[in-house]
């Protein structure tokens, strides 16, 4: 199986963000990155079905020159090569620019399963599989918890609302978008850093594409957002804070 | 502005976060004018187009075909196009569900559109729509604006919007037939029986107080904390979805939207960021408590009462205060 895995560079989870001159993103300086967290458990789904029934595994990603470093974490857990569609104003394209750019990367290879993870926890969009489904003309299946895969087909077991699921056949090639906790994610090795340096990573500029970054959607600014509610901070040591908000509970609120 | 929503049904049951969006759609033809159609997708779905026509709309639209009996991304997205092309509407608005996410993005892509989903409200202002979605689990939000041609597609993340103020029409609106034609082989994926895992042994949306941890309690061995915590204020222990992921409690225990939805009078957040698909399931709350030591985590901005610290200092002082009797 030939395998592409789509991985994003995301804001480290405990970075203080802070938004930039402009308003419509953050201040990259300063600020550490790492692999989108769903898109990790795409990354291990991804390996263990290669592990599973050979083939290779591709990660893909876009951005500016930083997300190598996501590209070469992936190719040290085991991903064969690396494809990095550059971009540093990457964040400007709206969903769908984004995964035009994407399908047509992928497109110059012809990929049994492409995996996504389920959103990514900057934009958090939640669009980019099943986008490149429909661009890419190939059957779609999203929020997805287990993968088997007989001949041609994949029997895929896809979360639904409030604690149900359903069974579900989709036929190959393909694209899934991954629930996180499907599976759990491996570390690299020393070894497979090591193995990783030798490893290919093809450089696309995005440009190149051909993909009009002409969005049809614009964020036009972030803020921090309004409260919806008056929340009472309560100070002190732990202790103190601790008494205060018993105090509160019980007379205030009145819920214990 | 000509306004289409897609309202969603399984089994001929409403998914009633569909009425939500419905309510956003009634208060946005007031604020601009224009219509509303109101979407019935299925088959066998005429009994719901009919209770749909008794709410305030210009028309039902009843899409029925039998390769719509099971929900699919192709059969939707492909009768939907139909309907749209033919209705040209200027916003097509969906609740956002897992449903939602599915398809409609596919949706609007094949009709070479965009889509802006998950949003939490919109603006209004000078005859421009903004949308407000939020951004980085969020700790931010974004106004988020239609820069191409209609017709434009978006979703509302459930609870941005009350049910319950969707209005009743003075009269019945007429429930119309829209023809689609689809045929089998269109639809390339086979969807198979719905189930549920295990048993819900426990039953929180009836628990009265609820003791909610998140990542920030780090490791499975810190939760006979959390445990002795919840005992001690007669509550339920929960989490948010990384905890189950982990497999330290089981996901029957889990608040959010891939979990259970629960509105306790009591629920306290301890060591929880307050993401969105983590605040869906418990913001209706009575009262909420957050306890984290991220002063910027957007918890905060729904709690009522809130305390900046390190969870491992707090939850022993909590549990020995409440130890202490009245």
């Amino acid at each position: 199986m030939k395998i592409a895995v789509c991985i994003k560079q995301v804001p480290a989870k405990d970075a203080p963000l802070h938004i930039a001159e402009g308003g419509a993103w953050i201040r990259e300086t300063d600020i550490g990155f790492e692999m989108n967290e769903p898109d990790s458990y795409a990354l291990e789904e991804a390996l263990r079905l290669k592990e599973k029934h050979g083939g290779e595994v591709v990660a893909v990603s876009m951005g500016p020159e930083r997300v190598k470093q996501t590209i070469k974490e992936a190719l040290a857990k085991g991903a064969e090569r690396g494809i990095h569609v550059s971009d540093d104003k990457f964040w400007q394209l709206d969903p769908l620019a984004s995964a035009q750019s994407l399908a047509a990367a992928l497109q110059k290879e012809n990929f049994d399963l492409v995996l996504t993870g389920l959103q990514s926890d900057d934009h958090g969009f939640g669009q980019t599989g099943v986008l490149l489904a429909e661009l890419l003309g190939r059957p779609h299946a999203t929020i997805i918890m287990s993968i088997e895969v007989t001949g041609a087909v994949m029997k895929l077991k896809r979360e639904l609302e409030a604690g149900w699921f359903q069974w579900m056949e989709v036929p190959l090639p393909a694209v899934l978008t991954i629930q996180s906790g499907i599976n759990k994610v491996r570390y690299a090795t020393l070894k497979g850093i090591m193995a990783a340096k030798k490893k290919e990573i093809a450089a696309i500029s995005r440009e190149s594409l051909g993909v009009d970054a002409a969005a049809g959607q614009k964020v036009e600014r972030i803020y921090v957002p309004t409260k919806s509610k008056k929340t009472e901070i309560l100070s002190g040591s732990a202790k103190e804070a601790a008494a205060k908000l018993v105090e509160k509970l019980r007379h205030e609120a009145r819920v214990i | 502005m000509k306004i289409l929503t897609i309202t969603e049904q399984r089994d001929g049951k409403w998914n009633k976060v569909s009425f939500e969006t419905l309510a956003a759609a009634q208060q946005l033809v007031a604020q601009t004018g224009g219509t509303l159609s109101l979407a019935v997708i299925g088959r066998g779905v005429a009994a719901l187009a009919e209770e749909a026509a008794a709410k305030k709309c210009n028309e039902v639209l009843l899409i029925e075909h039998e390769l719509l009996e099971k929900y699919t991304a192709d059969g939707y997205t492909l009768a939907l196009k139909q309907v749209i092309t033919s209705s040209s509407p200027d916003l097509v608005l969906f609740p956002h569900t897992y449903q939602v996410r599915d398809f409609a993005p596919k949706l609007a892509a094949s009709l070479s559109k965009g889509m802006i989903g998950d949003c939490t409200g919109y603006r209004y202002e000078n005859g421009k729509l903004t949308f407000v979605r939020q951004m980085f689990q969020g700790k931010t939000a974004a106004d988020v604006t239609f820069t191409a041609a209609a017709p434009w597609f978006a979703s509302f993340q459930a609870g941005s919007f009350r049910s319950d103020l969707a209005e009743n029409g003075a009269a019945r609106a007429p429930v119309n037939k829209a023809a689609v034609d689809l045929k089998a082989e269109q639809i390339r994926v086979k969807p198979l029986e719905l189930f549920r895992e295990a048993k819900q042994a426990v039953d929180l949306t009836q628990a009265p107080i609820i003791v909610a941890v998140g990542r920030g309690i780090k490791e499975q061995k810190n939760l006979p904390l959390v445990e002795t915590l919840a005992k001690a204020i007669g509550g339920e222990i929960a989490a948010s979805r990384p905890i189950c992921d982990e497999g330290w409690l089981p996901m029957e225990r889990q608040i959010g939207s891939s979990g259970q939805t629960v509105a306790p009078k009591l629920y306290l957040a301890l060591g929880i960021s307050g993401a969105i698909q983590h605040v869906v399931g418990m913001k209706g709350s009575r009262c909420i408590v957050a306890v984290n030591k991220d002063s910027n985590a957007p918890i905060f901005e729904i709690a009522d009462y809130g305390i900046v610290g390190d969870i491992f200092e707090l939850i022993p002082a909590l549990t020995a205060e409440l130890g202490k009797g009245h």
